[in-house]
């Protein structure tokens, strides 16, 4: 018993060390979504090319796409624009969702939608566009239904509306197979199956 | 020389204060207090260890918002909590509530206490323990060498025999 209690500081040293140990390689920015296996949220959003038409959940249903938050202002986001072009070019349906930063009228700041095409349009034009259309959420309120923290973050919605996963951060090759591309084809191979 | 020490005690007493930096119009004193209450307890949710009042990340800026605006509508403060939780998780609320997962975490201060108990608990004990034996030691000093020399006779006995 007295050299159970010897050994004691040493034991409870390791098991911190080792607490510690792990820390340092988890990635705390990985948190568990509660928006997924629900419906999209509702909404009633414009077209960012053509705001006149104007984009409704029941309008996305029928086949299994990535919804992407993205913005031009992000450069994670450029970044991973040219790897999800490849991915477009395999048949993988991307839409994007237009995360527009806040302005600030106080600075002079406002909401200029002309500019921001011509902004988009060069981007997409320098690097490669994967989206078949991008929907504009100009307040951010889709966004914040759907639990988003920043961009880019990518969701899977399969063909009834329903998120089947969100994925915080950018897709490169690596999250793309390892992570994604599986959850992607198993909603896929469904999509035929449901009504 | 009394003066500047004596302002230099009043800096010390100078507490950290959270401001928002909107200026926002509530209806009474009471939706002020929520709101205040609200953004301080509500995480954020792209930033390492930050409430919401105290974070300029976009998403915080939304929350405000967000906040601000159910209050404004009558909403109490456990429908503004649902609507966040609903989206970013138990991760978004700084109490995070009792459950399965976190029972560990709501007991491990109970437990340490006990813990603690318990070890001092025995510690006197064993020098109670200590102390009775040091007064029975004087008594008992004959005993141990009665033995010893019983068991020096058996082996004495034993190596005489073999020869």
């Amino acid at each position: 018993m007295r050299k159970l209690m010897f050994y004691m500081p040493l034991a409870l040293f390791l098991a911190l060390a080792l607490f510690l140990l792990s820390g340092l390689f988890s990635n705390p920015m990985e948190r568990e979504s509660v928006t997924t296996d629900k419906p999209l949220p509702a909404f009633d959003l414009p077209d960012l090319m053509n705001p006149a038409k104007r984009w409704q959940p029941q309008q996305l249903h029928g086949e299994t796409f990535l919804l992407n938050v993205w913005g031009t202002w992000c450069p994670t986001c450029n970044a991973e624009l040219s790897y999800m072009t490849e991915l477009r070019q395999q048949g993988v349906k991307i839409i994007g969702l237009y995360y527009v930063l806040p302005t600030d009228p106080v600075l002079g700041e406002r909401f200029d939608l002309a500019e921001l095409q011509a902004d988009v349009s060069n981007k997409l034009q320098q690097r490669g566009n994967p989206y078949q259309f991008n929907i504009l959420d100009f307040d951010r309120s889709l966004a914040l239904d759907l639990g988003v923290s920043g961009a880019p973050e990518t969701f899977i919605i399969d063909s009834t509306g329903i998120v089947r996963a969100h994925h915080i951060g950018d897709i490169n090759p690596q999250v793309w197979r390892s992570k994604l591309a599986p959850l992607y084809q198993q909603w896929r191979q469904q999509d035929g199956a449901q009504p | 020389m009394k003066i500047i020490s004596g302002l230099f005690a009043l800096l010390m007493l100078s507490l950290p204060v959270q401001a928002t930096e909107e200026a926002l119009r509530f209806d009474n004193e009471a939706q002020r207090q929520l709101y205040q209450q609200l953004t301080a307890e509500l995480r954020c949710p792209q930033c390492q260890n930050q409430n919401i009042a105290d974070s300029n990340a976009v998403v915080s800026v939304d929350m405000r918002q967000k906040t601000y605006d159910m209050i404004m509508q009558g909403s109490s403060r456990s429908d503004v909590l649902d609507y966040m939780i609903n989206r970013y998780g138990n991760f978004v609320h700084y109490q995070p509530p009792l459950n399965r997962y976190t029972l560990l975490l709501w007991l491990a201060p109970l437990l340490m206490l006990l813990g603690l108990f318990a070890l001092q608990l025995k510690r006197r004990r064993q020098q109670a323990a200590e102390q009775s034996t040091e007064q029975l030691s004087g008594l008992s000093e004959e005993q141990p060498s009665a033995a010893l020399d019983a068991e020096l006779d058996k082996l004495i006995e034993q190596y005489r025999s073999k020869k």
